[in-house]
């Protein structure tokens, strides 16, 4: 270690691992639903996309996390994005759509109208 | 990229129970649902709630899971990693909220008062991987000390944060390195004292286990203050999870050149070693400790010249014990008005307990100074279990004394518990309730002190065994008023005449316990009974004709051979041959049988 910018370099390498486990932060959610229904439709490539892209962004205070089914089995994957205490449920997702999700929503501010629903 | 953690507690507790196991079949049942890209298992530090351990915390959510086994594994697995529904019949039930919803651990009873200094980073990170130590702000604050202060301002910085150390007798930390800064030598040493040996105390070893890198900083830190290049870390071979993790720190240090020739690239050496303690109690004793560095027997010497003068190999050498260290990182980087907003007067900061004995929570606290006792027996620690009547709590081990529960108010501190006749010590908290003898207590403390002597010096060497006697006598019902006077005399010399802590301290447990419990030293000479039944030769078991039924289970409990009786007729206690073990008592389902 022969300066402070290689120490400050692991640090920004590994911010990931540190956001992940300051715990409830409640504030800022993304829940993934993974029943059985979720995870048939493909739920688990849109967590990790959620996961990844959050991480990419640099939102250190948005937790990624999983629910369970939510009884929108038709529309799978869903997800519900608390943002301040307003929920935004999203349907029929993808990995793209979820990587939008967080450029537009969580980062940006503004949902994405198009997959949500009962707005 | 992880989205979650299974945070597995490898601390010296959980893993004698059995933690290990259950790591690996966390890690067996992720790669079976195919999770094994997504989900990291981490074997970390202690998460203090040692009482229902295995304990295993799944971020990001932070659920709280307790007493783990590993049939609830898969479960776990199933529905909580793979669809996100967290199991909450295993949950810390403090947790689960009575609609069913799980609550964040910082508003269970046992953390909301916490504040987690020292242990910051046991349970959240992998001790074994300096790259986690370094997520959370690791090395920065020697990054900082090197590139932006002088020596000088460090010890300023510490001096003015009101730190003290925190192996128990309080001496302001940064006083320490002032003196040894200002003994120009050509070799000065920094060193550790890990040697934790109180019955019952396990800070040291928590910190260590669950982040060693903590104390290989901090004293890079000192070393960087006081002027020093070599640092010796010693630690007693009975903590083997802590010593292979500082091991794998003090490499992974090397390795990433943070330990080594000029260190952040500013001419800076600095190195430390891991010397092993044989586990003799007495190596706690700075003077001692440093005898056993130099690899002779370990006995203390008197001093001065203190350790800042000439300590080890006779050069200057401070020493601080691990939780003082584990301190100094975070005075570094947040200041010393940030450290000085925590805690009392003349006391600043945090202290950790290990918190044991008569207590439903038993594990590892952190609290903020002048915190009372009543607030770490009634609210962390979750209180008394079977109901019963809190009796007094024993601080600071053999050196230490007892507060009854008429001081269970006094907010602690070092001077308060000085005051009141016991002392902080290194951190062990021992709760007692209506069961326990005192004078009993009295003896345990200074049975240990009498086996750990190091017999250089006589009033501790014979003293602390002829006042043993004393109170074997009383034990037995053989003592007389005059045998307390015996002993206070006999206490206060051992105190004013021994070469070092060990001794200048034992008779605090005997003192202390006859300044708040002296009525019942008295009910053991003038009535030969032990109040709370506890010691043999005061106590006779006796059968109730009334309540017994004949059933003949005692009779055949009893190993002596001392209980007779015909079926259907009440027995009776030879007590000639009585053992008093008890055996009977546990068996009897009539309460019919009484000790007093």
């Amino acid at each position: 270690m022969k300066s402070l910018e290689e120490l400050a370099a692991i640090r920004d390498k590994m911010k990931h691992v540190a956001s992940t486990r300051r715990a409830a932060h409640d504030a800022k959610r993304v829940a993934v639903a993974m029943g059985t229904c979720g995870i048939n439709a493909g739920a688990r490539a849109v967590l990790n996309a959620f996961t990844e892209a959050v991480a990419g962004a640099g939102l250190e205070d948005v937790m990624v996390t999983q629910t369970g089914c939510i009884g929108l089995c038709s529309q799978e994957p869903v997800a519900r994005v608390i943002l301040d205490g307003q929920e935004t449920v999203y349907v029929n997702l993808t990995p793209e759509k979820a990587r939008r999700i967080v450029a537009e929503h969580l980062k940006g501010g503004k949902p994405v109208e198009e997959y949500a629903i009962g707005r | 990229m992880y989205r979650s953690n299974v945070m597995v507690c490898g601390g010296t507790g959980c893993t004698s129970s059995g933690s290990d196991a259950i790591a690996r079949a966390f890690e067996e049942e992720i790669r079976a649902v195919g999770l094994e890209k997504e989900v990291r298992v981490v074997r970390t530090g202690c998460f203090g709630l040692c009482a229902l351990g295995p304990v295993v915390v799944i971020y990001p959510e932070g659920t709280f899971y307790s007493m783990v086994k590993e049939e609830h594994v898969k479960e776990i697995v199933d529905e909580h990693l793979l669809k996100g529904r967290p199991v909450t019949k295993y949950l810390y039930s403090e947790t689960v909220a009575e609609d069913g919803s799980v609550k964040a651990l910082d508003d269970t009873p046992f953390y909301r008062k916490q504040l987690r200094i020292a242990l910051r980073n046991c349970g959240r990170i992998d001790p074994e991987n300096i790259e986690e130590y370094i997520a959370f702000d690791g090395y920065r604050a020697l990054g900082k000390v090197l590139t932006e202060m002088t020596p000088e301002q460090v010890i300023q910085t510490v001096l003015d944060s009101g730190l003290r150390g925190r192996g128990g007798a309080g001496f302001p930390t940064g006083l320490k390195w002032r003196f040894a800064a200002g003994n120009a030598a050509d070799q000065k040493y920094v060193c550790c004292n890990a040697d934790e040996g109180d019955p019952g105390a396990f800070m040291d070893r928590s910190i260590l286990e669950g982040d060693p890198h903590v104390v290989i900083e901090a004293m890079a830190i000192a070393a960087y203050a006081i002027g020093a290049s070599q640092g010796y870390i010693y630690v007693r071979a009975e903590y083997p999870i802590a010593v292979h993790r500082l091991q794998v720190a003090i490499a992974q240090a090397r390795q990433y050149g943070l330990l080594g020739r000029d260190i952040f690239g500013t001419g800076f050496d600095f190195d430390v070693d891991v010397k092993l303690g044989a586990g003799a109690f007495v190596c706690g004793e700075e003077t001692a400790l440093m005898t056993s560095i130099e690899g002779k027997r370990g006995e203390p010497r008197p001093r001065p010249p203190f350790p800042a003068v000439k300590g080890l190999f006779g050069k200057p050498t401070i020493l601080n014990n691990v939780e003082t260290y584990a301190n100094v990182p975070q005075i570094i980087l947040n200041g010393a008005d940030w450290f000085r907003a925590m805690g009392t007067e003349k006391s600043k900061g945090t202290k950790v307990f290990a918190l044991g004995g008569k207590i439903n929570n038993t594990g590892l606290v952190e609290i903020p100074m002048g915190t009372t006792l009543r607030t770490i027996v009634e609210e962390i620690g979750g209180g008394i279990p079977g109901g019963k009547k809190f009796k007094a709590a024993q601080t600071g081990g053999p050196s230490g004394g007892c507060i009854p529960a008429s001081l269970i108010d006094t907010p602690i501190d070092y001077d308060n518990l000085i005051a009141i006749g016991s002392m902080m010590g290194s951190g062990g908290l021992i709760v007692m309730d209506e069961d326990t003898c005192m004078v009993d207590i009295a003896k345990f403390f200074l049975e240990f002190t009498v086996d750990e002597s190091c017999g250089k010096c006589t009033p501790c060497r014979v003293g602390t065994k002829r006042l043993l006697e004393l109170l074997n006598k009383i034990t037995d019902g053989k003592g007389t008023m005059e045998d307390l006077d015996k002993i206070t005399e006999l206490a206060e010399f051992i105190k004013a005449n021994s070469l070092c802590g060990l001794g200048q301290t034992a008779p605090n447990p005997v003192l202390s316990t006859l300044r708040y419990f002296r009525d019942e030293y008295v009910e053991h000479i003038r009535n030969k009974r032990c109040p709370a039944g506890v010691c043999k030769a005061l106590l006779n078991y006796q059968i109730d004709p009334v309540k017994c039924k004949g059933c003949t289970l005692c009779a055949r409990a009893c190993p002596a051979g001392a209980i007779s009786g015909t079926v259907r007729q009440p027995h009776r206690i030879d007590t000639a041959k009585c053992v008093k073990c008890g055996a009977c008592m546990e068996k009897c389902k009539f309460g019919a049988i009484s000790k007093g």
